[in-house]
């Protein structure tokens, strides 16, 4: 029974894979035990509550992987000529909170377009990709990470803060908070005014000679730099009303596409800075229209892909049914960036779960 | 037989026979203090059985033991299901400990989770690598930093003497067990003002996964005055 179970999603995997080469894939491998080190460096330590770890005592350790991003996006930047697209069929590993009876175990079949000449044409390719191969009736999802961060980016305040919301962009709740205290209206870290009060009457200097004996790696400059910078930011002027009006606007709006596209033009009265991003949206709707997709019938969700150790900061969709999410995706070029050094490579993808769809397919 | 695990040494032992003996239940080690068997009067079908305190967590969560002594702390790091796998009976007034973030009292810029976060973004940019807390407490640390919002820091395993681990250059930071400041006080660290993750003290939990059927659960709770689990 289980193996019978097992044979009919490799085939089902099988079929979706062929069905990708079809749209012009190249079928590639990936390793599964994957350098620890640079899975925390690219997701944090919050990464150890999704993946298994094991040791090697020679290699250090290492992680099953959770995803086949980081395998991916590794051998098309030492091997791969652009445009390319690749498509994948293997088991991942997640580790699931305590009490879940979520599969710790499962397979993914997966896309992903590396292109730079035209973004939103491959972002419209590949949900176009995806929508073909998914039954009807499902919950769709769709967002665009990159009208936030153009927003947080051309905020009117300092460097400084603007580095600090785009830093928690993918922690909601703590953007919210961030957000709060950038504009007047959320409380100051603890022992703040008592600390800076402190600086203006002692000097940073003294402050750190009579607080104890100097221990640890970071240096006196880094403190004091720090300080130099929270001084700064303590005469910094909030956030006006109608940015931080528009963000929180921007962040709950819930619409199809067509309709989000009148509302996002009118926020960008106020968020001029998200124009660009705009205009990719808008090229984005029509590729999609050009493809098929009706616009009228898509949702658009402002907030919609902010989750962690995704980041995907560009597009980003999903297709679920009854919240349990069946196939995603999304564009994830500053995931890229980091992971090649500064290198700029555009890419979109998605995966999906061929048991789920399977058995979404069987219950229909 | 109910089983009853209790700490095997030290002072958590002494207390826990204390705090039982006041209510009329005489916990005894057996003949030799090197053999890890008790004796247990004034209930009738209760076991001792003496066992290390970072181990009842999970002998309660493999049901090998019914009740079990141990600390809030220890119960949530092993047994990262323990709604699902103990009850809670009754907070027993001592082995108090707090499990907090400790930072060296020279950063006078960190007093709070909020700067331990920026300070960590600051030190990766100006290090190349994540800010270092050496911890024994992974899970327990890593949900509270999560749940905060802190990130750019890594865990450094670190299984004693973690005060010292500042000073020696192998952590910036770090999250330990203090019952009080006076270790961290002689390592020139500082406790962050949020930075108090659990507080812990000596609980007796019951294990929802032990075979209740030959032990005698109700009456053990009703003589100490537990209301009696559903389990």
């Amino acid at each position: 029974m289980q193996n019978d179970r097992r044979a009919a999603i490799r085939a089902e995997a099988a079929r979706l894979e062929a069905a990708f080469a079809d749209a012009g894939a190249l079928r590639i491998e990936a390793d599964a035990l994957l350098p620890a080190e640079v899975l925390l460096d690219l997701y944090g330590e919050d990464i150890r509550s999704r993946a298994y770890v094991t040791h090697d005592p020679v290699l250090g350790e290492r992680m099953l992987r959770p995803d086949f991003t980081l395998p991916i996006v590794e051998q098309h930047m030492t091997e791969g000529e652009e445009p390319a697209r690749y498509t994948y069929n293997g088991p991942v590993w997640r580790m699931q909170d305590a009490g879940s009876s979520r599969a710790t175990e499962f397979v993914q079949v997966g896309f992903e377009l590396f292109d730079r000449a035209d973004p939103a044409g491959s972002d419209a390719e590949v949900f176009a990709l995806f929508r073909d191969l998914m039954p009807d009736g499902l919950e769709v999802h769709s967002g665009d990470v990159g009208l936030l961060r153009a927003a947080v980016d051309g905020l009117k305040t300092s460097a400084r803060r603007r580095a600090a919301l785009t830093r928690h962009l993918w922690r909601p709740e703590r953007f919210r908070r961030l957000l709060a205290r950038f504009s007047g209206a959320g409380a100051q870290p603890l022992g703040r005014a008592e600390m800076l009060a402190k600086v203006e009457a002692l000097g940073a200097q003294t402050m750190i000679d009579t607080a104890g004996k100097f221990i640890g790696l970071r240096s006196v400059s880094e403190i004091e730099a720090r300080i130099e910078g929270l001084r700064a930011d303590s005469t910094e002027a909030p956030l006006s009303a109608e940015e931080v009006a528009a963000i929180n606007a921007l962040l709950s709006l819930k619409d199809n596409c067509a309709a989000a596209l009148g509302a996002l033009n009118d926020l960008a009265e106020t968020l001029v800075q998200i124009r660009p991003a705009l205009v990719g949206f808008q090229r984005r709707l029509d590729a999609l229209d050009a493809r098929g997709i009706d616009l009228a019938k898509l949702p658009f969700e402002g907030s919609y892909g902010l989750t962690s150790m995704e980041y995907y900061d560009g597009f980003v969709f999903s297709f679920a049914h009854q919240g349990t999410v069946i196939a995603s995706g999304g564009r994830y070029d500053a995931l890229t960036t980091v992971l090649g050094n500064g290198r700029h490579i555009p890419a979109v993808g998605g995966v999906i779960r061929p048991d789920l769809l399977l058995a979404q397919k069987e219950a229909m | 037989m109910l089983k009853l695990g209790v700490p095997s040494k030290g002072r958590l032992q002494a207390d826990t026979f204390e705090w039982f003996a006041q209510r009329g239940v005489t916990l005894k080690r057996t003949e030799s203090d090197r053999e890890y068997t008790g004796s247990v009067e004034g209930v009738d079908n209760v076991q001792l059985v003496l066992l290390s305190a970072g181990e009842i967590p999970k002998e309660l969560a493999k049901g090998r033991i019914h009740l079990g002594v141990t600390g809030t702390d220890l119960i949530q790091e092993k047994l990262p299901d323990h709604v699902g796998q103990v009850i809670p009976l009754e907070e027993m007034g001592f082995g108090f400990a707090d499990l907090i973030i400790a930072v060296p009292k020279v950063w006078v810029d960190v007093n709070c989770l909020d700067d331990l976060d920026a300070a960590a973004a600051q030190f990766r940019k100006d290090h190349g690598f994540r800010l270092r807390i050496a911890t024994k407490y992974h899970n327990l640390v890593r949900a509270g930093l999560r749940d905060f919002g802190v990130a750019d820091y890594q865990l450094v395993d670190s299984q004693g003497a973690t005060e010292g681990t500042v000073k020696n250059l192998t952590a910036e930071a770090i999250a330990d067990i203090t019952s009080s400041g006076a270790t961290l006080e002689a390592n020139h660290l500082k406790i962050l003002s949020d930075g108090v993750l659990l507080k812990s003290q000596a609980t007796v939990f019951a294990s929802k996964s032990a075979d209740y059927r030959a032990a005698p659960l109700a009456e053990f709770c009703t003589k100490m005055g537990w209301e009696v689990p559903q389990l």
